[in-house]
């Protein structure tokens, strides 16, 4: 019977059905990193339990690094703390951890796929939502608690329910200055953002077909955002291409048995699925949040919505939004004045989305009333970054060019908004105070239109700005 | 490892409005800086509770006691961070009256034996005004009736059959079940082909 790569992968992983009805599914790939997994590893100790596969739990650090001065130890006490607690856990348990001294440490999101520990057909945990990136490459990626990365030590599995799969095909050619970003925001602003609890969602279509791994990886990070539990692409030659050659991909013939099992997993024509979607990417424009949910965006040449254009509880959602971020209904959110330009996180920090934003800025320069910086999404971005120029690029143009992590996503490390800041963020959430000030404000959008707002001082349109080719 | 069977909570309810309410906003992320979960309860909606002042229910005293937090729809969306329901359970909440959860904070709310219970649209604003209208009201979540009872109403609660289950045989951790049988464990291990290559 024809089967989604959801359903082939679920089955190969399934180890039983518990009494309770859930699926005990083995993971393939384990990520953990400073924030969610020592309290795990505390459980795990006051219960005599051991980690029972090692060598498929893999650490970075992230979220706390500082991205200015790396040295060790950190001038933040409690990050310090933090590391120290990874370090000793993963030497106890023998753990990989890509630390800073690795050359490879960087936002477990990004390095997971760079290193090629990410590989179609796993079941892939981390302590960390966005662990649906690695969808993109046709896994099962699923974000975890504490308490479920202390199973996943303890057992190498989690317990689940079955997932509905809600297809969604992106047709057509997306426009110039469009990328995956603007994408995922339509998807996210039509299906809503709790419009995928209970599925899984599977991207494909013509511009998802074309895709690159980094533009899918994009796409697949967001699911969260529009509160599905994954997200995937089926495997194709894209896939093989990019996991060719990479460090924990075998090679050979070992390469072209697996390069074959990948490619069979892909969800049969014919399939069933719980719910089909069709978006036309032609019609997409470059997008920008207004609110206080993903959900809540424009394209750049819209207004923002008028209040009595919206009923019931959905009206005082917009109210609350427009007022926490001092917009006016039916103003334009294009020339909305901003203080700070992030270019990061797992969404948007890698090379190719460095070089669009590279792209926009060279030979400008950052507006004087704006700051900006760039964070790498990992260290393997960027020196890649740094042997295109990409760093002069950017220092020319007034960014600050820092070392790799979570950084302005969420503000764990001493990059963070002040006060009322609104920041233009390559990043994934737009909640309150989620930028590290309390009354901080988000605005999301792509690469190329942090970079272009950066140089603007204010949200313009980058199809205007630059072009985009 | 034997633990609590939940069957019923009772206590009053603190009222929550809103939708989409993320777990950022549950427990800003600064308040992540730490190795373990201690101490989080005194920082649940700390900016909301900083911004609304005095009016916000989790600084009103005669909410102080309660034992069910009644949400509207999508409650805990955004980050996995368990530090949300580790910081409501330390509160003192033991259970979530709401229209929708999150799955992944619904998830780890289950491991912490925390259940969140859901009821219609309509449902929740009549609890959360009956919660706003007479505080110190005292509720019963009774899952194996399947009900919410209090302040002269009584509705239906829908909790998923797996979590329900869980909760009733008290076997909401699961570490102990997914370590049973290990031996077939091993056994889809070694199938697997990229474990093979």
């Amino acid at each position: 019977m024809p089967a989604t790569l959801l359903q082939k992968v679920w089955d190969a992983h399934a180890v039983r059905q518990l009494p309770n009805g859930q699926t005990q599914l083995f993971v393939g790939l384990h990520l953990i990193h400073e924030v969610t997994s020592p309290q795990a590893f505390d459980m795990l100790r006051a219960r005599g339990w051991r980690v029972r596969y090692p060598e498929r739990t893999v650490a970075t650090v992230d979220h706390i690094v500082p991205t200015r001065d790396q040295r060790r130890p950190f001038f933040d006490v409690m990050a310090e703390d933090m590391l120290s607690a990874l370090e000793r856990n993963c030497r106890e348990a023998g753990i990989q951890l890509f630390d800073l001294s690795s050359g490879a440490q960087g936002i477990v999101h990004v390095i997971g796929p760079e290193l090629g520990l990410t590989q179609p057909g796993m079941t892939i945990a981390c302590g960390d939502s966005h662990t649906s990136t690695h969808g993109a490459f046709g896994a099962i990626a699923l974000g975890i608690g504490t308490s479920q990365v202390r199973d996943v030590l303890a057992s190498q599995c989690v317990a689940l329910n079955q997932l509905k799969v809600r297809r969604i095909r992106v047709t057509g050619t997306l426009s110039r200055g469009v990328y995956a970003k603007d994408v995922i925001l339509e998807i996210i602003r039509r299906l809503g953002v709790d419009g995928g609890v209970g599925y899984a969602y599977e991207y494909a279509g013509d511009v998802i077909d074309r895709m690159s791994m980094d533009e899918r990886m994009t796409i697949c990070n967001m699911s969260i955002e529009g509160g599905a539990r994954a997200g995937y692409v089926n495997p194709d030659a894209t896939t093989i291409d990019y996991l060719r050659g990479r460090r924990f991909v075998p090679a050979g013939e070992a390469f072209d048995t697996l390069a074959e099992w990948w490619l069979s997993l892909a969800s049969d024509a014919g399939a069933t699925y719980d719910d089909d979607v069709e978006i036309s990417g032609s019609d997409i424009r470059p997008t920008v949040t207004w609110g206080i949910n993903p959900g809540q965006s424009v394209y750049v040449d819209e207004r923002l919505p008028g209040v009595s254009d919206v009923e019931g509880s959905a009206r005082s959602a917009v109210e609350e939004a427009l007022e926490f971020m001092g917009l006016k209904e039916g103003d334009s959110i294009a020339g909305t004045r901003i203080d700070v330009a992030f270019v990061g996180s797992c969404t948007n920090a890698r090379l190719s989305d460095l070089r669009e934003a590279a792209r926009v800025v060279r030979g400008r320069h950052v507006a004087g009333h704006v700051k900006a910086l760039v964070v790498p999404g990992s260290q393997a971005v960027r020196a890649a970054a740094e042997r295109e120029g990409l760093d002069q690029v950017f220092s020319d143009a007034g960014f600050e060019w820092r070392g790799a992590g979570c950084s302005m996503c969420l503000a764990m490390n001493t990059d963070k908004l002040e006060g009322r800041e609104i920041c233009a963020s390559s990043s994934n959430r737009n909640f309150k105070g989620r930028q590290g000030s309390p009354v901080g404000r988000t605005l999301l959008m792509s690469p190329a239109m942090v970079a272009a707002a950066a140089v603007a001082g204010e949200v313009v349109d980058v199809r205007e700005v630059a072009l985009v080719d | 490892m034997s633990i609590e069977r939940i069957t019923s909570i009772r206590g009053s309810a603190l009222p929550l409005r809103g939708d989409n309410i993320d777990t950022d906003r549950i427990i800003p992320a600064r308040f992540l800086r730490s190795v373990s979960f201690e101490g989080l309860e005194d920082h649940l909606f700390e900016d909301d509770r900083q911004q609304a002042g005095a009016a916000h229910p989790l600084s009103r005293r005669e909410y102080a006691a309660a034992a069910i937090l009644f949400v509207e729809s999508n409650f805990g969306c955004g980050s996995s961070r368990e530090h949300a329901p580790q910081a409501i359970r330390r509160r003192g909440i033991r259970a979530v009256v709401g229209v929708s959860f999150s799955e992944i904070f619904f998830g780890n709310s289950v491991a912490l034996g925390l259940p969140c219970a859901s009821v219609s649209t309509d449902e929740s604003r009549v609890l959360i005004a009956a919660a706003e209208q007479a505080p110190g009201s005292v509720f019963e979540l009774d899952l194996e009736a399947r009900q919410l009872s209090g302040a002269g109403l009584t509705v239906p609660v829908t909790v998923p059959p797996g979590a329900r289950d869980s909760f009733l045989r008290g076997t909401w951790d699961a570490t102990a079940l997914l370590l049973d049988h290990y031996e077939e464990v091993e056994a889809v291990a070694a199938r697997l082909p990229y474990i093979r290559a």
